[in-house]
């Protein structure tokens, strides 16, 4: 069975990948991922989901925690979680 | 009075010394001696200063940073001080045990240059024998250490053909990211522009050849296109005094390296004023912000805040004025200049080298 590299499911455990990290810019008052020779904003829940990643949680536990902070219907978050870091994987942003 | 928003990236050029002779050095024309180079003690308060300004990124370069000693320890600083940071090195100097410290003191990326793919065309151009394989012997190094890595290439008329092999140089060596720059005309570069100028047609070539890189998607690709062969011009670091501060050596202050061509401004120094101070105050950073500086055609022109007005220093250097319009723009008055250059390729003049 061969699966393909980027499919991210709640039981993939994720990483930034080398030179890639997120980063509170406390002069603008911004969350950011560093990249290498560039450096992008993220906003809305995209920080709340990237500060969750530690390489030992799993997708679903990330969704769990969420779910329970925002005290929002798990589906939604789910859907909006795995959307955010199968891009970020697609990219190579982030690694299992 | 709101204050300018502060600087993303800080370029510290920390040496004019290379063992390379390019003869499109992005260095001045006046190379700055080692005697006149900031300390350590400087650099540091440089980082610490930058960091609290907002600059989010710096990029370590030269000359070749290596040939400072420190060069360790500026990157254990800008790590502490949560910069990302970036070496930009030829990498002649690196071996594995400098490489293994630069990565203990956590340095988050490396461009490493290569001047070709051949080993004549990359001496022929660096002056330095056996550079190449130093070069790759780096780039394996860097590899193996995992520290990310972009190759770049800069490129002109002698190896735009070669831009192919370009990347299947990088392939090999496992950069994750290639830089395809055309030369830019300012200092050693404009001194030999009849020289490395690309024809039309090759830049036509060269633009291809990377799109169909790009087409491949296994690499993240930056490519820089020459000004010449353009009718609007590039929107220079982003804007003056908008994104970019760059420190040299002695520890000038400047809103892009060459702007210690302009004429009739006093250069500021971090040897006498605060970053911060220079940043948000100095004639020099003021000179050309915003868009109250403009001319026409730029003031009433749609795309003002888009290209912010082009390239000072060409300006100054095509047209003996640095608040004139950017004359590689159609729209202005000067452009008939850069158009008699780029049509006008003929001979193949003598490379003059950047010896220090």
């Amino acid at each position: 069975m061969t699966e393909a590299p980027h499919t991210v499911t709640e039981e993939t455990v994720l990483s930034f990948a080398r030179g890639y990290r997120l980063q509170h810019d406390r002069v603008r008052d911004l969350w950011i991922v560093q990249a290498p020779e560039k450096a992008f904003v993220i906003e809305g829940a995209a920080p709340h989901i990237l500060r969750l990643l530690d390489g030992k949680r799993s997708v679903g536990d990330i969704i769990q925690q969420l779910a329970l902070e925002f005290s929002a219907p798990r589906e939604v978050i789910a859907k909006d979680v795995l959307a955010l870091l199968s891009e970020l994987t697609e990219k190579n942003v982030l690694h299992t | 009075m709101t204050l300018p928003s502060p600087p993303m990236s800080l370029l510290a050029e920390l040496t004019h010394r290379c063992p390379l002779a390019c003869p499109y050095c992005s260095n001045p024309l006046e190379l700055e001696r080692k005697t006149a180079e900031l300390d350590t003690a400087d650099w540091r308060s440089v980082l610490e200063q930058a960091a609290e300004l907002g600059v989010l990124q710096v990029h370590f370069s030269g000359g070749e940073p290596m040939a400072r000693p420190d060069m360790v320890e500026l990157v254990s600083v800008a790590r502490r001080l949560n910069l990302y940071s970036n070496l930009i090195t030829s990498g002649v100097l690196l071996d594995e045990p400098k490489l293994e410290a630069l990565d203990r003191a956590g340095l988050d990326h490396i461009q490493l240059s290569f001047q070709d793919v051949t080993e004549a065309g990359a001496e022929r151009i660096g002056g330095l024998r056996s550079a190449q394989a130093r070069k790759i012997e780096a780039a394996r190094l860097i590899r193996a250490s995992g520290i990310p890595m972009t190759l770049n290439f800069v490129v002109h008329r002698e190896n735009i053909a070669r831009i192919p092999e370009m990347f299947t140089l990088a392939r090999e060596l496992g950069a994750g990211r290639v830089e395809i720059a055309h030369t830019q005309y300012y200092g050693w570069g404009l001194k030999n522009r009849d020289a490395l100028l690309p024809s039309r047609e090759q830049l036509e070539e060269s633009t291809r050849a990377v799109e169909a890189e790009r087409a491949k998607g296994d690499l993240s690709i930056d490519y820089v296109t020459p000004d010449y062969h353009a009718d609007r011009p590039k929107p220079c670091m982003g804007g003056w005094g908008q994104r970019f501060v760059n420190v040299t050596p002695s520890g000038r202050v400047l809103p892009c390296h060459a702007a210690e061509t302009i004429p009739d401004v006093a250069f500021p120094n971090v040897r006498d004023a605060s970053l911060s101070e220079i940043w948000n105050c100095s004639p020099l950073f003021n000179m050309f912000r915003g868009t109250n500086w403009m001319p026409e055609p730029c003031r009433s022109c749609e795309r003002k805040e888009k290209d912010w007005g082009g390239c000072r220093c060409q300006a100054l250097a095509l047209t003996g004025n640095a608040a004139n319009a950017d004359p590689v723009c159609s729209l202005s008055p000067f452009h008939d200049i850069v158009e008699g250059v780029a049509t006008g390729l003929s001979e193949k003049p003598e490379l003059l080298y950047r010896r220090f």
